[in-house]
């Protein structure tokens, strides 16, 4: 009997309810309910954000697959293929941080591999609440800590290197932090496999881990806010094994090179119901699966459990009808459970037996391409932060700096990083701590680079220039290794799209992202919208973050640090402008002044665009000794950072210019590069040819720092003290 | 000659180390299964690093028993070369091949970075193309690499010459800072350092080749 109380809490509303009826012709049974909640989920349905997203380009002529597959698709010449996608955890990773994490990274390398892409990079963003906190300090670093051994657990064991990312501490990210998981893979261009049933008659296999009764509705809480009672969703969050997907990965790509597997998804969010259902609807199929045929770990599930647990390192595969011993004797071998559960069908329906018992039956159509559709009402973007900036002036810049460089979001994230394997495979150019991740790939000789950015405090005071930055800052770090940007992915992390200045706030991002996402010639090839991002009410900012990938020729890297004294160091893109509107969001702003205002950095596409073209080919001419963008910090958080490098050497910059000196040394104007050379004249040339600024701004010093203007020292400092504090702050502040 | 590199269930380095013997080295090499009764024709075996069986027990602990470990311990009684780098290491140990035990690193946590190692002795058949006391730079990459050993047995290793590699930074709290040592046979390697992942310049080092060329000499020598 389906009461309202019982559809309310699946999360479904009486007018969904109601469509569900008019759909079937009747009233669902429980399972089917199940089944309807999980694919009609915010998470599974993109119900909120869909109508939106058409907006975003998605082709360019690399583009081989782009959004609603498992993963996009670039096509990297010499035959081959990348596929590539980020997803969030930020629920899951809430509730149980260990596992959450792990699940995640477990997820998005089965959207990987399951295109038949072998996985040879993951990065990471993430966002936590600060470290320091007075009431939750403690709880955050739990957060973390379990975070980061999650991570390094499942991509050491499983074999792919974990090779960058973001990690940035707010307190609006206090009860709900932020994993967002990037993970690309590399296959054949003419090996790639879909996740399509065809071919009426053919037999549906289950392959992997047996299914248990964790993760069930994991989707569903993926899709509501957090309570006081989310502790309680705890057995919501899967288990995961990363010697099982590890196993799983090579029996799939293994198997496919049977030629006998005719189509293929893992299972995700909602389990078996999602895989069979998609895959029917992909392929204008019915599929009709028998659930006593599935693998069990516990005894007595009923149908509405085994459907929609989200077990993991599982997959579903349609085979060639006569082939399916092949395939079996592929998982044999690397002693997984390889079983038929069903059959492809003529008649677009999902049925779903059990013991002889038709328990649900709904057209494929309705679950994955009808599901409810919603222009929700918006309003102007919720922001609470001023517009006025408040009086400051600086009483030790040289202060500032040093308290810049040890904060959480500015320190070096070494401690993180080396708890992951960066360099399995063998394959990692540069590797974290630059500005973009470079792997090669063996089988062309060309290397993948490839760059997280988001700026939640950027998106909260204005979420169209907020996601405009982060496509732009993203291609810029790209392109200061010499790799051009051409696809991305992103990860939408917003809060209740219910509430009108929320879903204003997700408008006008993705909006933002598909301006500079045409503009900089990086289509959107797929990614993951994350809404109600809510605890008690209170929203994270608006977190859009951009997974974007570049492609450039196999190489030693060009790195941010100086190498040694005597190299002129010109400013490429030069100075800048900032006002005081404009500073509010900084890191200054944020460290020193702790407060947030204005507007996000003004962002010229046009000229940043000219920016990036002209270090790309300074850096590919071998004109760069180091490269580093300027961002978070400014001016002299990246000259800090070019000087930390083994050499120990800084710089000695001087400029003429009337930005008072709070501007001139920590705006965090886009379109700017720090360039380390020995040969100015033709830096200067090349940035000319390209109508681009290049200020020769000084020369490398050893172990010192120092900027100033009009002849006014404004910072001049040792390089080693500033090094200490950047490299131990966030062990030191994780020690609490 | 001929490189057999095994493949347990869990090895994710296995590609890793074909790559350097095959394509870097250039010597054939070839991948041996857990499952396989005998080395077949190869000159020398190489355990490489991963999660054998997942590693949810004791690393290497269940790897010990695999049909293939039988034929190792054959290979190495009759004087074959096996290298064992990280998890190859671990196994190694855990099948009595090389004494002692690798326990989790001092601080509880994954280390992954490069590490700077003293070349101890020349006089082995894993280290012969370098020089006493010469310093290579390969990367670790481990949770369970500190290296523990009763006193006796450390000190009849260092009087036997058996230590082969120390760090010189100890990052996980190895005693001694015994980073690679050798069986009394001295044709078994066990090193938690990984020369694969330092066998060329783009890599940041190519010092691991040298552990490679020095086993390729000594195959040659045969």
């Amino acid at each position: 009997m389906i009461t309202p109380e019982l559809i309310a809490s699946h999360q479904l509303s009486q007018e969904e309810y109601a469509r569900i009826v008019s759909l079937l012709g009747r009233e669902p049974t429980y399972t089917e309910l199940g089944i309807f909640s999980v694919m009609w989920s915010e998470h599974c349905s993109y119900k909120s954000s869909r109508l939106h997203l058409k907006k975003l380009p998605t082709r360019s002529e690399l583009v081989v697959q782009g959004p609603g597959e498992n993963a996009g698709i670039i096509d990297i010449g010499g035959g081959y293929a990348i596929a590539f996608k980020i997803e969030s955890h930020n629920h899951p990773s809430f509730i149980e941080p260990f596992q959450g994490a792990a699940t995640g990274v477990g997820g998005i390398l089965r959207d990987i591999f399951t295109m038949g892409a072998r996985p040879i990079a993951v990065m990471d963003s993430l966002r936590f609440g600060p470290l320091d906190d007075p009431q939750v300090g403690p709880r955050n670093r739990r957060i973390v800590a379990g975070v980061v051994a999650g991570i390094a657990h499942y991509g050491n064991c499983f074999g792919v290197p974990t090779i960058g990312g973001e990690c940035i501490f707010e307190p609006s990210y206090n009860g709900n932090p932020l994993v967002n998981v990037f993970a690309l893979g590399v296959f054949k261009k003419n090996e790639i496999f879909y996740a399509r049933a065809s071919g009426v008659g053919n037999p549906v296999l289950y392959v992997g881990a047996k299914t248990g009764r964790d993760g069930i509705h994991g989707a569903s809480m993926a899709s509501a806010e957090f309570s006081e009672e989310s502790s309680q969703k705890r057995p919501n969050v899967q288990v995961g094994d990363p010697f099982m997907e590890k196993l799983l990965l090579e029996a799939c790509l293994e198997a496919m090179q049977t030629g006998a597997i005719v189509g293929i998804q893992d299972m995700g969010a909602a389990g078996l119901t999602c895989s069979t259902c998609e895959m029917g609807s992909r392929g204008g199929t019915g599929v009709e699966i028998d659930l006593k045929l599935v693998p069990q770990r516990e005894t007595g599930m009923t149908p509405y459990e085994i459907m929609l647990s989200e077990s993991q390192e599982r997959m579903l595969l349609v085979v060639e009808k006569g082939r399916e011993e092949e395939v079996v004797q592929v998982y044999k071998k690397w002693g997984l459970d390889a079983v038929i559960i069903g059959v492809v069908t003529g008649d677009g329906m999902l049925r779903v037996e059990d013991h002889g018992e038709v328990v649900a039956e709904i057209p494929n159509r309705a679950l994955a391409d009808e599901a409810p559709l919603y222009d929700r009402p918006h309003t102007t973007p919720r922001r609470d932060a001023p517009m006025e900036a408040p009086a400051f002036h600086s009483q030790n810049l040289a202060a500032d700096l040093a308290a810049l460089v040890s904060s959480p979001d500015l320190c070096s994230k070494r401690w993180i990083w080396e708890q992951y394997d960066h360099m399995v495979r063998t394959n990692t150019i540069q590797a974290p701590g630059g500005d973009a991740a470079i792997v090669r790939v063996k089988e062309t000789g060309s290397s993948v680079a490839m760059a997280l950015d988001g700026n939640g405090r950027y998106a909260h005071l204005s979420p169209r220039e907020g996601a405009r930055l982060a496509v732009a800052e993203c291609c810029r770090n790209l392109s200061v290794v010499g790799a051009l940007p051409v696809a991305a992915t992103n990860c939408l992390n917003f809060g209740n799209p219910e509430r009108p200045e929320i879903m204003a706030q997700l408008v006008e991002a993705i909006e933002g992202m598909g301006e500079a996402c045409r503009h900089f010639e990086t289509p959107i090839t797929g990614g993951n919208v994350s809404l109600y991002n809510e605890t008690l009410g209170d929203p994270v900012f608006p977190t859009p973050v951009l997974g974007i990938v570049g492609l450039m020729k196999t190489g030693a890297p060009v790195t941010i640090d100086f190498k040694q004294p005597g190299h002129t160091v010109v400013l490429l893109g030069g100075l800048g402008t900032c006002d005081d509107t404009r500073f509010g969001g900084t890191e200054y702003a944020k460290v020193v002044l702790k407060s947030l205002w204005g507007l996000p950095p003004a962002l010229d596409m046009d000229y940043e665009k000219r920016v990036q073209e002209a270090v790309r080919e300074i850096v590919n001419q071998g004109l760069a000794v180091s490269a580093h963008d300027l961002s978070d910090g400014g001016l002299a958080v990246a000259l800090a950072e070019a000087s930390f490098g083994p050499a120990g050497v800084g710089a000695e910059l001087e400029f003429s210019s009337d930005l008072r000196p709070e501007f001139l040394l920590f705006h965090e104007g886009p379109s700017r590069i720090l360039i380390s050379t020995e040969w100015p004249g033709e830096v200067r040339r090349v940035a000319a040819e390209h109508g681009v600024e290049a200020l020769a701004a000084g020369i490398t010093v050893s172990g010192r720092i120092a900027i100033l203007n009009q002849g006014e020292t404004l910072i001049d400092c040792e390089v080693q003290p500033l090094r200490e504090s950047w490299a131990g702050a966030l062990e030191a502040s994780l020690r609490g | 000659m001929k490189f057999g590199v095994v493949v347990f269930p869990g090895s994710n380095c296995d590609h890793d180390a074909w790559f350097a013997v095959s394509q870097i080295l250039g010597q054939p090499a070839e991948f041996l299964w857990h499952d396989a009764a005998s080395v077949g024709d190869c000159d020398a075996v190489i355990l490489p690093g991963g999660f054998a069986y997942g590693d949810y027990l004791r690393c290497g602990a269940i790897a010990k028993f695999s049909p293939v470990m039988g034929a190792v311990k054959e290979f190495a009684r009759q004087g074959g070369l096996v290298l064992g780098i990280c998890n190859g290491f671990q196994i190694l140990v855990e099948s009595g091949l090389l004494p002692g035990a690798l326990i989790r690193n001092r601080g509880l946590k994954f280390i992954c970075r490069p590490v700077r190692l003293r070349t101890e002795t020349t006089s082995s058949p894993f280290t012969s193309a370098a020089a006493e006391g010469q310093v290579l730079t390969m990367p670790i990459a481990h949770g369970e690499g500190c290296y523990f050993a009763e006193q006796r047995t450390l000190d009849r290793l260092e009087a036997e010459d058996r230590v082969v590699f120390r760090y010189l930074d100890n990052p996980n709290g190895s005693m001694r800072d015994i980073a690679g040592i050798l069986n009394e046979g001295r044709n078994v390697l066990g090193m938690m350092p990984h020369p694969e992942r330092a066998s060329e310049p783009l890599m940041g080092s190519s010092d691991g080749l040298l552990v490679l060329q020095s086993m390729a000499a000594a195959l040659a020598m045969k």
